[in-house]
């Protein structure tokens, strides 16, 4: 506990701007991929591809802003938890599509 | 007003709900009728409810794994004893919508509010004391993790008497948990009760990830760690790295019921076989968070009882972070016959074997630690050695089963029911039960009686192998699982059998409640004085038991992998310190408590669709955060005179016993 005290006041934990600017960066980037699907500007391929690079890219923005995961300078238990995450969210999504990709194959949805 | 909630929820028909009800009603009109009585209700407030000290967390947490345990184990004994009757067509005593119900909540209330509360209560009680820690890096956090597990519980018990629970099995599959097939709220129930107790668990995986990576004694690296902390450590990163996938798969669930989206119906889209890609993707790592702690346990209570270092250490390590990687590839094999294929099947499958190697790179660590060593032959060594046999058995069967053609044939049938009954009672109730014991002394100070336990513990091994291994047999015989009646006679002999092995257990599970009432009652004649009754190898046996509130007046400094036992073996383990410093400790807060009642509310209100109940209550949830947010009045300082008046009379002890 003395420790959870000690660090609140020691350490920095990013400023109000950087805070505020991941957070006006976060909303853009939700806004734009809801406003595509909301008004159908695009074609169905166009929409997903940009929702997911949006997606993406929102996750780097937060890992920034809000984890300060990119100062590099935090301990190495930071980077491993870092790169084990990367490797979890990895295995579920590939994992995910694939099997997925394979049930609807085999059970031949939308034929 | 009361959205669908009407005088008609409560089953006042259903004779067995209604006396479980009214014997539920006795018991906790006496225990209320006791506390006042005894004039408790300031002391619970004040040193239990309110309480941040992660030993009290724990003790009240395993409180309410035993409570469930037994609830969970008389839905137990009704399927085994409806099966034993319900032969030839026969109809038995549980229609088929209360017989649902019951093998869903067996199944819920078994993983989710037993053995999850079990694990996280003996990890509260002994994680901080294993690396030398004050309490744990969150001690408010902590206490708000508890409040909301109770919150899942209670929701989960209120469904007996207020409504149904789901009938949907133990994860609630869609299409038949969607609003079309399971319109009533007993899917509701089971939504909101995991939804409220799993947020509560992810905080407790945060907090002891944090506590374990940041607060171990200085010296202590990673690989000088008690076996126990690193099963605990894995099991947080797992906590930490899944539970969020559930959170997220049955909010989508959610959504499809409540507001008519359609992430699992065929309609618009939607696939129901996403939701079960998904639930396992949680449901697999979720065994492991379960299994990973009673590895640790056993691999301290082997090392302490054959009075020799564990075997193999590094290797156990390192079995144990392979098994947390690859317990994230494995959960495929949960729906071979889904109709994924065969590169799909047959890269799980091999998976699911490969992790077979780690874990049985463990079993030969207890196994060679026992070599040659001076076994005592202890009640947690009994569930040891009880383990050992029947975990491997158990794994075996689960190799078996990783082959995806024989789980074509062996799927959904009672041979799988055998299998996962087997690793989970013969891994993880019997690591519990082992750790409980182990560990009691230093929570209460005193030992619990020896003979009971061993009763127990063969009843348990006994129960367990009558009850169960019919079932592997009747898989082969072709019964599928959650039958309510069947016409084969040939079912019926070993059915029969498994009843009375289920009744074996209950002799097992009245010997461990005789143990306490007996331990308690005879609590002078097994008084730990020393604080090491076992003579036990780390740091949680070089305090005073029961352990003080600050549990080390100076925090130690690690030098060798079994800490204490180092100290030992170099007389300084009870060296009296020059002098002693005011500490540091968190004040005790009522808002992890009103926050969990409040959730319990919240829930119970989306449940009956009670919409303003919902508003207030978040509102409430919102409000008490806030202000517990602005409450710089959270910490104070132990001074060191009273540290060391605490102190000395355990120092009084020692030189009387010598």
């Amino acid at each position: 506990m003395s420790n959870q005290h000690q660090s609140q006041e020691s350490h920095d934990h990013g400023s109000v701007k950087s805070y505020t600017t991941g957070l006006i960066i976060s909303i853009i980037l939700t806004v734009i991929p809801f406003g595509l699907v909301m008004t159908g500007a695009l074609s169905t391929t166009a929409t997903l591809a940009i929702i997911l690079i949006m997606a993406v890219v929102q996750i780097v923005v937060q890992v920034v802003y809000f984890l300060h995961l990119s100062e590099g300078s935090g301990p190495r238990w930071n980077m491993i938890s870092l790169w084990f995450t990367i490797l979890i969210v990895g295995i579920v999504v590939v994992g995910s599509v694939w099997i997925m990709f394979h049930l609807n194959h085999n059970l031949m949805v939308g034929m | 007003m009361f959205g669908k909630l009407t005088i008609e929820a409560v089953p006042y028909h259903e004779p067995i709900v209604m006396v479980v009800l009214g014997v539920a009603a006795l018991l906790g009109l006496a225990v209320v009728a006791a506390i006042t009585y005894f004039k408790k209700w300031g002391y619970l407030w004040r040193e239990w409810i309110t309480s941040v000290d992660h030993k009290r967390l724990g003790v009240m947490y395993i409180v309410i794994a035993i409570v469930m345990l037994i609830r969970g184990f008389s839905d137990a004994i009704m399927m085994r004893s409806q099966q034993a009757i319900a032969s030839g067509g026969a109809e038995g005593y549980l229609p088929p919508e209360h017989y649902d119900q019951i093998f869903t909540a067996h199944g819920v209330i078994m993983i989710f509010f037993m053995a999850m509360p079990f694990m996280v209560g003996l990890m509260n009680i002994a994680v901080p004391l294993q690396i030398g820690a004050r309490d744990v890096a969150f001690p408010y956090l902590n206490s708000l993790s508890f409040w909301l597990t109770t919150a899942g519980v209670i929701l989960v018990n209120v469904s007996l008497g207020v409504g149904e629970f789901a009938a949907t099995g133990w994860l609630a599959y869609p299409p038949l948990s969607d609003i079309q097939y399971s319109p009533g709220v007993g899917v509701d129930y089971w939504i909101w009760s995991l939804q409220i107790s799993g947020i509560g668990t992810l905080l407790t995986g945060v907090n002891f990830f944090v506590t374990i990576l940041k607060m171990r004694a200085p010296g202590m690296s990673l690989m000088k760690m008690p076996m126990f902390t690193w099963t605990a450590l894995c099991t947080n990163v797992l906590i930490i790295a899944a539970f969020p996938i559930l959170t997220v798969t049955i909010a989508l669930l959610t959504l499809d019921r409540y507001i008519g989206t359609h992430f699992f119906t065929n309609d618009m889209g939607g696939n129901q076989m996403m939701y079960v890609n998904l639930i396992w993707a949680w449901g697999h790592p979720e065994v492991y968070i379960l299994v990973l702690p009673a590895f640790g346990i056993f691999a301290e209570v082997v090392a302490t009882y054959c009075k020799k270092r564990l075997f193999g250490y590094t290797s156990m390590v390192y079995a144990t972070v392979a098994i947390t990687v690859l317990s994230f590839i494995v959960w495929l094999h949960h729906f071979f016959t889904m109709g994924a294929g065969a590169n799909v099947n047959a890269f799980f499958g091999i998976a699911t074997m490969i992790i077979a190697i780690p874990t049985g790179v463990k079993i030969f660590n207890w196994l060679f630690t026992m070599y040659e060593g001076r076994v005592q032959f202890t009640v947690p060594m009994a569930w040891t050695l009880g383990f050992l046999i029947t975990f491997t058995i158990g794994g075996m069967t689960g190799v078996l089963l990783a082959v995806p053609g024989a789980d074509y044939v062996l799927h959904n049938s009672l041979f799988l029911i055998a299998h996962f009954h087997n690793v989970i009672i013969g891994g993880v109730v019997f690591g519990y039960l082992a750790g409980f014991t182990y560990w009691f002394p230093k929570v209460f100070g005193f030992k619990l009686d020896e003979k009971l336990g061993k009763a127990s513990a063969w009843c348990w091994i006994v129960g367990f192998f009558t009850a169960f291994m019919p079932l592997y047999a009747l898989g082969f015989m072709g019964m599928t699982r959650r039958l309510n009646s069947y016409d084969n006679p040939d079912w019926h002999f070993p059915l029969i059998v498994a009843a009375i092995g289920a009744g074996i257990i209950a002799c097992g599970i009245a010997c461990q409640l005789l143990q306490l009432f007996v331990s308690i009652k005879n609590r002078h004649q097994n008084i730990d004085e020393t604080g090491d009754p076992w003579g036990g190898r780390t740091l949680e046996w070089s305090i005073p038991s029961p352990a003080p509130f600050y549990n080390f007046a100076h925090i130690p400094v690690v030098e060798e992998r079994d800490a204490f036992w180092h100290m030992k073996e170099n007389g300084v383990s009870e060296q009296k310190p020059a002098e002693y410093q005011d500490i540091h400790m968190p004040k005790n807060t009522s808002a992890g408590f009103f926050i969990g009642i409040i959730a319990a509310v919240f829930g119970f209100a989306l449940i009956w669709h009670i919409w303003w109940l919902a508003i207030v209550s978040a509102v409430g949830i919102f409000v008490t955060m806030v202000m517990r947010t602005f409450n710089d009045d959270i910490d104070y300082y132990v001074p060191a005179a009273e540290v060391e008046r605490i102190e000395s009379q355990r120092y009084q002890k020692l030189s009387n016993q010598a």
